[in-house]
C-alpha cells in the first residue's frame, strides 16, 4: 500500500545506491529571470548545455513592471537580468513567454494554465512556491541556483527521500472561509517549520470539494510550513481542468494519461510518517498579525501578547514581530486599519480570486485612505477578467488594474510598500520588509482583502451585506 | 567547489529564531547576475537605517565581529525563499559555517552546494556557543571529517549526511558525478511514457 508521494517518487528514480542520494528524473523545469542567470553562466563555464530544452519553460515575472510596459524597464539591473534570460533562452533553445507574449505571467500560474502541469510529474523551479503545482498530484518543489544548473545539464536531481505527512481536513467549510484560510489555519497549527523535511499530502473531503484553483492556493503555501512540497490526489476535477489545455495530452495520449493518473492516489491503509487532522467547521477567515505566516489569527480574534506563549524563544519572537508590525498586544484584528491592498501573487492571483474579490466590492468604493491594486497572475488571467468585465468592477471601485507579474508580493519591481504602510495582501509571506522595507504585511484571502479595501480596516467578511 | 575539511575562526551570535532569506539578503539585491558581490548587503535591513547609515547596535556591524567565520543562530535558520543568494552573501562576507538548532531544507541544500556548512546542534549546545561568542575572540574549530565542533575547551559531535560529507571533503562537482550515470539517464528517458508533456 503506497502513498501518492511514494508512487510519483519511485516512478522517477533513475538510480539509487546505498549511502547516496537517489537520482530523480525531472519531467518539467520552470525558469525565471532571478534564480537562473548564474546557472546558465555555470553551464557556459563548464562547457555544458541544456540537456532537454523541450522539458524546460521560461517566463519573466519577478522583476517586471506592472504599468507602462511599452516604455520598457527603467531599472537597469532588472533590465539586464531580463535581457540575460532572453539571451540564455535563445542560446539554449528554451521556450520563453516573454513580455510581449500574452501567456507571460507568474511561473506557478502559467504552468497549470497551459496544462503543462499534470498529475504524476516531477516539476522543479528555482523558486520555493513551486509547491503550487502539487495541486495536480505532481511532485513539485523549489530548488536553488546550483540545482537549476544541475537540472539544466542533466534533467535529474540528486534527492534524499523526504518524509510523508498527511494533513486531513474534513467537513464543510463555513461560508466565506476559503482555501487561503485553510492553509493559514494549517500553518498556524503546525508552525512555520512543522513540515521541514516532509512532503505534505492534503486529504479529506474538504480538500476534495475545493476547486483546482483553491487546491493550488493550499499547495502554494506548503513551503510556509517548511514542507518541501504539497500534494493533492488527482481526481475528476483535475482531469476536467486539464482537458483541452494547450499542453495537455490529446487523443490516445489523453486516455493513456488518465489511465495512469487514476493509479496515483494513496491507497487505503497506506501509512504516513506523521498525520494531523483539522475540522473545516473550525476554520474562520484568518488574518496574519506577525512576521511569519504561522502568526495568524481568526478575524474575530485579537493580536496575542508575548506572555500568551510558554516558550521563551517564542515569547521573544512574538515581541520582535509585534514591534516590527507596530501592534499592541490584544488589539482586536478588526481594529487594525490599513493603507494599501494588494490583490495578486501565485497564491491568489488567478481568475477565481479576482472573481471573489470583485463580488465583494461590486458597487462599492475603495476607502479614501486606501490605495488598492489588482495584479493578475498572468496575461491570460488578465484577458479573462477583462472579458468578464471584472476590470471595470475594480477600476470603478477605485482599484488600479495592472499587468501580470509578482509585483508587490516581493517588491523586486517598483511596486513596494513605503516604511510604515500597512497592507492587506493576498500573497504568501509577511516577512519583515518583504513587500518593501518597513512595510507591514497582513496576509488574507481575496474576499477579506477586498472588504478591507472598502472599509479601510479588517472586517469580518462574514458580516458583509450587499 | 574547493574541498571543505576544517573551519577555524571566531563566532558571531545572531540569536533570533526563523531568520528568513528575506532578512539574509533582501530582494532589491537579487538583481545581480553574478554569484559574487552580495556580502555588503547581508542582513541589509538590520544593518543599515533608512538613510543608508550603518546601525552601530547591529552585532555584525561591530568592529570586534568583523572577522567572524561562524554564525551562531536560532532555530529554522534560512526559511523562506529558494534564493541561493543567501549562502552566497554569507560566504562573500567571510562566513564558512552557520550553527543553529535547525535549518530550512532549501537553504541547507543551497549551502552544501557552495561549501557553506549548516551545522545542526541541540539548542543547549547552540546556546553555549552563543554565550562563548559574547567574547568576539573566542575560537571555534569545526572538523568535517571527524564531525566535531570544539570551542571553549569542549568538543561536541554533530552529524552530516555521508554523501554531503564526501562531496565537501573532496570538493566534488556534483553535476560531474551525475553525468557518470549518463547511461542510466538515457535509458530512463527511452522508457518515459509518450503522454508526458513537452514544449516541442
Ligand atoms: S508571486 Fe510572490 S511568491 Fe509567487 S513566485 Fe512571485 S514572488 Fe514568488
Amino acid at each position: 500500500m503506497r502513498t501518492l508521494f511514494e508512487k510519483i517518487y519511485s516512478d522517477h528514480v533513475v538510480r539509487s545506491a546505498p549511502g547516496e542520494p537517489d537520482l530523480l528524473y525531472i519531467d518539467l523545469h520552470l525558469i525565471h529571470e532571478v534564480t537562473s542567470p548564474q546557472a546558465f553562466e555555470g553551464l557556459r563555464l563548464t562547457g555544458r548545455t541544456t540537456r532537454r530544452p523541450d522539458l524546460t519553460l521560461a517566463t519573466i515575472d519577478h522583476g517586471v513592471p506592472t504599468t507602462d510596459r511599452e516604455h520598457g524597464i527603467s531599472d537597469p539591473l532588472s533590465r539586464l537580468q531580463i535581457e540575460t534570460l532572453v539571451a540564455n533562452c535563445e542560446a539554449e533553445g528554451i521556450t520563453l513567454f516573454g513580455l510581449d507574449d500574452p501567456r507571460q505571467g507568474i511561473v506557478h500560474i502559467i504552468g497549470p494554465e497551459q496544462g503543462i502541469t499534470q498529475p504524476g510529474m516531477t516539476i522543479v523551479c528555482g523558486d520555493s512556491h513551486t509547491s503550487t503545482h502539487g495541486a495536480f498530484g505532481a511532485l513539485a518543489f523549489g530548488i536553488g541556483t546550483s540545482e537549476v544548473e544541475h537540472v539544466l545539464a542533466t534533467q535529474t536531481l540528486p534527492q534524499n527521500r523526504p518524509k510523508a505527512m498527511a494533513v486531513n481536513v474534513t467537513g464543510e467549510l463555513p461560508p466565506w472561509s476559503t482555501a487561503k484560510d485553510i492553509i493559514l489555519a494549517i500553518i498556524s497549527h503546525i508552525g512555520v517549520s512543522g513540515g521541514t523535511g516532509h512532503v505534505i499530502e492534503y486529504r479529506g473531503d474538504t480538500i476534495e470539494a475545493l476547486s483546482i484553483e483553491g487546491r493550488m492556493t493550499i499547495c502554494n503555501m506548503s513551503i510556509e510550513g517548511g514542507a518541501r512540497a504539497g500534494l493533492i490526489a488527482p481526481d475528476e476535477a483535475t482531469y476536467s481542468y486539464l482537458k483541452g489545455r494547450p499542453f495537455a495530452p490529446a487523443g490516445d495520449d489523453w486516455d493513456a494519461a488518465v489511465e495512469y493518473w487514476r493509479t496515483l492516489p494513496t491507497e487505503p491503509g497506506a501509512s504516513f510518517d506523521s498525520e494531523i487532522g483539522l475540522a473545516a467547521a473550525d476554520i474562520p477567515p484568518y488574518v496574519s498579525w506577525g512576521t511569519n505566516p504561522a502568526q495568524s489569527a481568526p478575524i474575530d480574534g485579537s493580536v496575542p501578547a508575548p506572555a500568551d506563549f510558554d516558550d521563551a524563544a517564542e515569547q521573544e519572537h512574538t515581541a520582535q514581530s509585534l514591534a516590527y508590525m507596530q501592534l499592541e498586544p490584544h488589539t482586536a484584528i478588526t481594529d487594525i486599519t490599513i493603507d494599501r491592498v494588494f490583490l495578486g501573487s501565485c497564491t491568489n492571483g488567478r481568475i477565481e480570486d479576482l472573481r471573489a474579490a470583485a463580488a465583494v466590492i461590486a458597487g462599492k468604493r475603495v476607502h479614501s485612505d486606501v490605495h488598492a491594486m489588482v495584479v493578475p497572475g498572468s496575461g491570460l488571467v488578465k484577458l479573462q477578467a477583462e472579458s468578464e468585465g471584472l476590470d471595470e468592477v475594480f477600476t470603478g471601485a477605485g482599484f488600479e488594474w495592472r499587468d501580470a507579474g509578482c509585483s508587490m508580493c516581493l517588491g523586486m519591481n517598483p511596486d513596494i510598500l513605503l516604511p510604515g504602510e500597512r497592507c492587506a495582501s493576498t500573497s504568501n509571506r509577511n516577512f519583515e520588509g518583504r513587500q518593501g522595507r518597513g512595510g507591514l504585511t497582513h496576509l488574507v484571502s481575496p474576499a477579506m482583502a477586498a472588504a478591507a479595501a472598502v472599509t479601510g480596516r479588517f472586517v469580518d467578511v462574514r458580516e458583509w451585506t450587499d | 567547489m574547493e574541498p571543505v575539511k576544517i573551519v577555524r575562526g571566531t563566532m558571531a551570535p545572531l540569536m533570533r529564531s526563523h531568520v528568513d532569506t528575506d532578512q539574509i539578503i533582501p530582494k532589491q539585491f537579487l538583481k545581480r547576475i553574478e554569484r559574487t558581490g552580495f556580502g555588503p548587503f547581508l542582513f541589509y535591513d538590520w544593518a543599515y537605517d533608512h538613510e543608508g547609515e550603518l546601525k552601530p547596535d547591529f552585532i555584525l556591524n561591530q568592529a570586534e565581529y568583523q572577522g567572524a567565520t561562524v554564525l551562531v543562530s536560532g532555530p529554522n535558520f534560512g526559511s523562506g525563499s529558494s534564493r541561493e543568494h543567501a549562502p552566497w552573501a554569507l560566504l562573500d562576507r567571510g562566513f564558512k559555517a552557520v550553527v543553529a538548532p535547525s535549518f530550512a531544507d532549501i537553504f541547507r541544500n543551497n549551502s552544501h552546494k557552495n561549501g557553506l556548512l549548516p551545522i545542526i546542534l541541540p539548542e543547549a549546545d547552540v546556546e553555549r556557543l552563543a554565550a562563548l561568542a559574547e567574547d568576539p575572540s573566542a575560537e571555534i574549530e569545526i572538523d568535517v571529517k571527524a564531525e566535531t565542533i570544539t570551542a571553549g575547551g569542549t568538543t561536541v559531535g554533530f552529524s552530516i549526511d555521508p554523501f554531503v560529507k564526501h562531496c565537501l571533503l573532496h570538493g566534488l562537482d556534483d553535476i560531474a558525478v551525475t553525468l557518470e550515470s549518463e547511461g542510466e539517464i538515457s535509458q530512463f528517458e527511452t522508457a518515459r511514457p509518450e503522454f508526458k508533456p513537452s514544449l516541442t
